[in-house]
């Protein structure tokens, strides 16, 4: 087994009195795609907005490339290389599609316009179609506000955009949740794309076909910590959904003593 | 988004007529086009009823003075409605900044430029000191903007009768009435004209051009993927304010000299006329959307609909009820437009 890229240990996290994470492990492997499932509630979007800046751990360390890091902010995960599709897509509506792609990255204009403040949006527009024709994602105009769009579309922009900027691995929070079957499709060929470019993907899902279809692992949470975790080919279906439920415990793998 | 990217920005426009919404439903989601063609079927209307007084240098001169200084307000609100915040203390902060910009220039004295620069500077220092309370509260404290502002609102108009004791400051360098206040470019164009266009004009091209402006669209679109997209969304808004507070206290100083006095009590419904500009100018109260060519043509229909009423005869109390209409009329437009947009 190679060296985990992404290692969360003992994360807890606390709202109010409800402890969404009690003391959760997770891990993520260079260039694969693993599956994060587990019932409504067990923690699995605190734990991806907690590794991706949104939310602070109360306790526990996030290991980086096996060294520990601390997340803060959104801009420190992206500095690791580390993006992110939220479920609700962080998409501003009033906004075009470029806008929303180089949102917090705005191309500036060459030269004194750009030190002056002004942003290059044709450049932007350009560099963003290129993107969403590389991914197949199908806008009709990148100047129409991202409001006018399909949920389809919308979930193809906040996808192209994680994927764009992404350097290490991308998590992907109930991608495909809002999603017709054709745009179903698209979506888990794009994260086999992506895996291709060399990136890792983290795929929260409910729905056990797909997870099946493109993770080369599962990991299962339940109640705020990691219950198990398998190998695709390992497992059945039974298995996983046992593990959700609390019928089943497996998280010996790897040697792992939590 | 704005009526300076739609057009220009578009190279692929060609290709794309075929997939584009029918003319009245570009012409509803439209940008300033609607709310231009109401201003301009106004000064037509008027033109047409009153050639010869309506159409005159001397009353277009009027019609521009009387609308500067609201003009430079709701340059600041456009900033503010659009991170879908508010500003009521707007008005209380220009008497405010009149008052201690009198007071000081009486302190150092004189009639000269640099009198009048000490109160120039003394005004916007007090303008932005409010705006930056106003900031703090609403972006560190999370108090709504609605709550801060009224807030800030009473307490700047109650220093302000504080430090005059309630007496209006008539004192006014007379080079600085002759000049920014009643004089002219090239004997035609008044300054207080030329500078409020001048403020909106840069701060239009600020809006729309740059990534502060980028940034208050996004804000107001969507804080939390502001947010999440590394946007420092609290200092942004404590500058957006700031902006607002500092713009109304440069008001404050153009108020004072127009007309050389503080007038304490004349501002009352500066906040509420500088909102209705906003809106009426087709920035939406919930964010994300707005254009400054819009708030402009809403600062020019209620000056164009005052000044028309006296000049064909109307009781200009008529003007209020017009402009509320307008106001009305201009959020419903404006409500029809995200339902159209947000039907898929």
């Amino acid at each position: 087994m190679p060296e985990p890229l992404l290692e969360a240990r003992g994360i807890v996290k606390s709202f109010g009195r409800v402890r969404a994470l009690r003391g959760a492990n997770f891990t993520v492997f260079p260039n694969e795609v693993v599956a994060l499932v587990g019932d409504n509630g067990a923690g699995k979007s605190t734990l991806v907005k907690t590794l991706a800046g949104v939310h602070q751990p109360d306790e526990g360390e996030i290991l980086f490339e096996g060294e520990p890091v601390e997340i803060h902010t959104p801009l420190d995960a992206r500095r690791l290389g580390i993006e992110t599709v939220y479920q609700d897509l962080a998409l501003a509506a009033e906004l075009d599609a470029g806008a929303n792609m180089f949102l917090g990255r705005e191309i500036m204009r060459p030269g004194l316009l750009g030190r002056l403040g002004f942003i290059d949006k044709q450049a932007m527009r350009t560099r963003s179609r290129e993107a969403f024709d590389n991914l197949g994602v199908a806008l009709q105009d990148t100047a129409a506000a991202v409001a006018t769009m399909s949920g389809g579309q919308r979930q193809g922009i906040a996808v192209s955009r994680a994927v764009t900027w992404a350097s290490k691995v991308v998590f992907m929070d109930e991608p495909t949740a809002a999603l017709g079957v054709v745009q179903t499709r698209n979506v888990l060929d794009l994260i086999g794309r992506v895996r291709a470019q060399g990136l890792a993907v983290v795929l929260i899902s409910h729905n056990m076909p797909e997870v099946f279809e493109v993770a080369d692992r599962i990991e299962v949470m339940r109640l705020g910590e990691r219950v198990a975790r398998f190998r695709r080919g390992d497992v059945s279906m039974e298995d996983v959904v046992g593990a959700m439920t609390g019928a089943i415990t497996h998280d010996a793998q790897d040697g792992d003593s939590a | 988004m704005s009526d300076v990217t739609t057009q220009a920005d578009r190279p692929e426009l060609e290709e794309e007529q075929e997939h584009r919404a029918p003319f009245w439903q570009r012409l509803v989601a439209g940008s300033s086009t609607p709310i231009g063609l109401i201003l301009v079927g106004l000064i037509l209307v008027f033109s047409v009823l009153e050639p010869n007084a309506f159409l005159d240098s001397a009353n277009a001169r009027n019609i521009a003075t009387d609308a500067a200084v609201l003009l430079v307000l709701a340059t600041g609100m456009t900033y503010v409605i659009i991170t879908a915040g508010i500003d009521l203390s707007v008005g209380a902060v220009l008497v405010f900044s009149g008052v201690v910009s009198a007071k000081a220039m009486n302190a150092v004295g004189g009639d000269n430029w640099g009198v009048i620069f000490v109160g120039l500077a003394v005004a916007l220092a007090g303008g932005l000191g409010w705006g930056l309370i106003n900031g703090f509260l609403i972006a560190k404290a999370k108090i709504p903007a609605f709550v801060v502002t009224l807030g800030t609102l009473g307490m700047a108009l109650g220093a302000s009768l504080v430090i005059t004791g309630g007496v209006d400051e008539r004192e006014v360098p007379f080079k600085l009435i002759t000049t920014i206040g009643t004089g002219r470019a090239f004997d035609q164009v008044p300054w207080l004209v030329i500078i409020a266009f001048a403020v909106a004009i840069v701060f239009g091209v600020v809006l729309a051009a740059t990534r502060f402006g980028r940034y208050t669209y996004a804000v107001g679109s969507n804080e939390e993927a502001a947010r999440r997209a590394g946007i420092p969304v609290d200092r942004h808004l404590m500058k957006v304010y700031a902006l607002a507070g500092t713009l109304a206290g440069l008001a404050g100083f153009l108020s004072l000299a127009r007309f050389s006095t503080t007038t304490i009590g004349g501002h009352d419904t500066d906040n509420l006329q500088a909102i209705a500009a906003v809106v009426i100018g087709g920035t939406s109260l919930f964010g994300g959307i707005g254009t400054m060519l819009g708030s402009v043509f809403g600062v020019f229909i209620p000056a164009v609909l005052d000044n028309g009423f006296v000049i064909v005869g109307v009781n200009p109390f008529w003007q209020e009820i017009a402009v509320g209409a307008v106001l009305v009329g201009a959020v419903f437009l404006d409500q029809l437009r995200r339902r159209s947009q947000y039907q898929r």
